[in-house]
């Protein structure tokens, strides 16, 4: 019989091999779905998986969505590793956005450099306020910060709904609820013509660097993973606990901040119901997939990107619904957390001893 | 306020707050045996567009039901697999089953959202019924409400007068003195689990075939993680689930209040629909100020992976 034996020590190269083999099934689910769906797989591959990168705009949309999915997943994977478990991204996502909006807004017609420095600013606040608040019940009351965090994302989204619909609505927009269209100043620079990929994507590689270095090169961060992988140990070394949770949770809402800022200034071009579009969940799913490292969340960023392209390109060759790219996200996750088991155990055949 | 408004209040209430229950009550059998599964949403997600589907092309909502539970519960097998057979991290699991659950049930859905299902008729119990103000919130009711309450009484005699139910206790107390004495944790666990996603999924059939009637994508909007909110606040005791449950409930149905008390308040309506996730927020800081109640409440080893030695 097949059975699971304990390895004696956790397999590094399996800690690798895990993804690879999660992206593996994960492919043959797509097949599995392309098939049940009456489509031709090979075909279903070509328009997901291909056809979206086929030509030079196409690099710069995956390059496009992958940017926030990077920012917000080197902001999680700091706290993920020291157990901080903030979900709530997708509500410091929008909140980000929100802030930035408001001074996309107020700087309206006038024209400066400054204006998308305050934006940027004022989206990592706004993302870093968000998060401050299951920061502080976690470290105030020990409440727990997932449901916190979580139940914040609904206040957020219809916070930004309350806000398109009222103060921050377009007064020309025929009652729209959408902002006006933000002017040029308010506009993130654009890297290469004739793509919409912008100078975010700059701030994304430069936090995947700040990240590794915070990591691996400082000592808050060393403290950090301690209290991750041993938290009775980080403990009786005398590491602050709470200076955790709040440098947990506070990269995690600055990032999503940052990320919500570079949507509205980049292609939404104004702030709307649909900010969001599930980056801060996605996220989470690239922190996972990629072992909360940095390298690994600049490849894992691109393939989820990737699957949402696919998506967009499945909905309109293959009419179907774009939420396949959501499946195919969801199996990935599935699929690794279940082949994680192999980092700890061997499949063995045979009887178990003794 | 004149009695047939709270007699309409008193219905919204309890109907509002009966998919909680049966979500929770689920969860607390689940978290009982030391399954820790933040896959609800997912799994309410699934209920309810499986649940509307198969009400849709049957046009029987009982179909519906069943579906439902069975996309529960498969969806609660998915994680059992991970987490119990693979001995996945409960917490990322739970996360990923939320996250997998929701997104394919927008896929799923997708051809639905513009269908209406026919509404589905209360059961009147005669006599009862006639009771002023209580009486038609209490027993002309929706038959998954009558469950919900069969349901509560069915786990408070399983966990406290029940020889399995007191298994199931100490399996989530100490798996490893439970295995010493011969139960197979791993199985009762299974079950456990299963259990929760069948709840879960009657709970999301609930709101797609009898509370709406419709499918929305995003239609779950965080009842999922409010039930599991609430069996914390409930402290893993079936009867402040209940209590919970209403008084959610009642904070869902705020919009009612508001227009009941005749007042001319401009409150938006986004800040009505933001209660309940508000109200969970401060539920939650209640309950944890106390470190002990929580502490002395858990199951020991919710949350923790068991591995009998082989």
């Amino acid at each position: 019989m097949l059975r699971l034996e304990p390895r004696a020590e956790s397999s590094e190269v399996m800690s690798y091999l895990s993804p690879l083999l999660a992206v593996v099934l994960m492919l043959i689910g797509g097949l599995i779905l392309f098939t049940v769906l009456g489509k031709n797989p090979l075909e279903g591959f070509r328009i997901f998986f291909i056809n979206p990168v086929s030509d030079l705009y196409g690099v710069g949309e995956l390059l496009l969505k992958a940017t926030p999915l990077m920012l917000v997943a080197i902001g999680l994977a700091i706290g993920f590793r020291a157990n901080v478990w903030n979900i709530g991204a997708e509500g410091q996502y929008i909140m980000g956005g929100v802030a930035a909006s408001a001074v996309a807004l107020y700087f309206y017609e006038s024209e400066g450099f400054h204006i998308l420095i305050l934006m940027v600013v004022a989206g990592c606040i706004g993302g870093m306020l968000w998060a401050s608040i299951p920061a502080y019940l976690k470290t105030r009351f020990n409440t727990n910060e997932i449901l916190v965090s979580l139940m914040l994302v609904y206040v957020a989204q219809l916070a930004v709904s309350w806000l398109v619909h009222g103060p921050m609505m377009d007064p020309d927009g025929f009652n729209f609820p959408q902002s006006r269209m933000f002017e040029e100043s308010a506009l993130l620079p654009v890297l290469i013509e004739d793509t919409r990929l912008n100078i975010a994507f700059g701030f994304a590689l430069a936090a995947l660097i700040a990240g590794y270095i915070f990591m691996y090169r400082s000592f808050l961060g060393f403290q950090m993973q301690v209290a991750g992988n041993a938290a009775n140990a980080a403990r009786y070394a005398g590491f602050s606990a709470k200076r955790m949770i709040w440098i947990g949770l506070l990269s995690g809402g600055a990032m999503a901040g940052i990320a919500g800022m570079s949507e509205v200034a980049g292609p939404m071009e104004q702030l709307t119901e649909h900010v969001s579009n599930n980056y801060g969940f996605a996220a989470i799913i690239v922190a996972f997939v990629a072992r909360l490292n940095p390298v690994g969340i600049f490849f894992a960023s691109l393939l989820m990107a990737l699957l949402y392209l696919g998506g967009e390109q499945a909905q309109q060759y293959m009419n179907l619904p774009s939420s396949i790219s959501n499946v195919f996200q969801g199996m990935l996750l599935m699929f690794l957390l279940g082949s994680d088991v192999f980092i700890n155990y061997r499949l063995k055949w045979g009887k178990a001893n003794g | 306020m004149d009695s047939s408004l709270i007699t309409s209040i008193l219905v919204a209430t309890i109907i509002a707050g009966t998919p909680l229950i049966i979500v929770a009550l689920g969860q607390l059998i689940a978290e009982r045996s030391g399954v820790l599964n933040l896959g609800a949403e997912g799994m309410m997600a699934m209920g309810a567009v499986a649940g509307f589907a198969v009400t849709h092309h049957t046009g029987n909502p009982w179909f519906g039901v069943l579906a439902g539970m069975a996309a529960g519960m498969l969806m609660s097998f998915l994680f059992a697999v991970v987490v119990l057979t693979l001995m996945g991290n409960q917490v990322a699991t739970g996360l990923a089953l939320s996250i997998f659950g929701v997104g394919l049930s927008a896929f799923i859905g997708k051809p639905y959202e513009s269908e209406i299902l026919e509404t589905v008729g209360s059961i009147r119990i005669p006599l009862l019924a006639d009771i002023p103000v209580l009486g038609p919130a209490l027993f002309d009711q929706q038959i998954l409400v009558y469950f919900s309450w069969a349901l509560f009484a069915g786990i408070v005699w399983f966990l406290f007068r029940s020889r399995p139910g007191l298994v199931l206790r100490a399996v989530g107390e100490s798996p490893a003195a439970a295995h010493s004495i011969g139960y197979h944790v791993i199985s009762i666990r299974y079950m456990a689990t299963l259990f929760g996603g069948a709840m879960a999924g009657i709970g999301g059939s609930f709101l797609s075939v009898f509370y709406t009637p419709l499918w929305v994508e995003g239609m779950v909007s965080g009842r999922g993680w409010i039930a599991i909110a609430l069996v914390v606040f409930a402290t893993w005791r079936p009867f402040r689930v209940l209590v919970g449950a209403y008084l959610f409930g009642g904070v869902m149905v705020a919009q009612l209040f508001v227009q009941g008390s005749g007042l001319e308040i401009n409150i938006p309506s986004q800040f009505l629909s933001s209660l309940p996730y508000l109200a969970t927020i401060i539920v939650l800081v209640i309950i944890s100020r106390d470190q002990n109640t929580v502490r002395l409440n858990a199951p020991v080893s919710l949350g923790l992976p068991y591995r009998p030695d082989a």
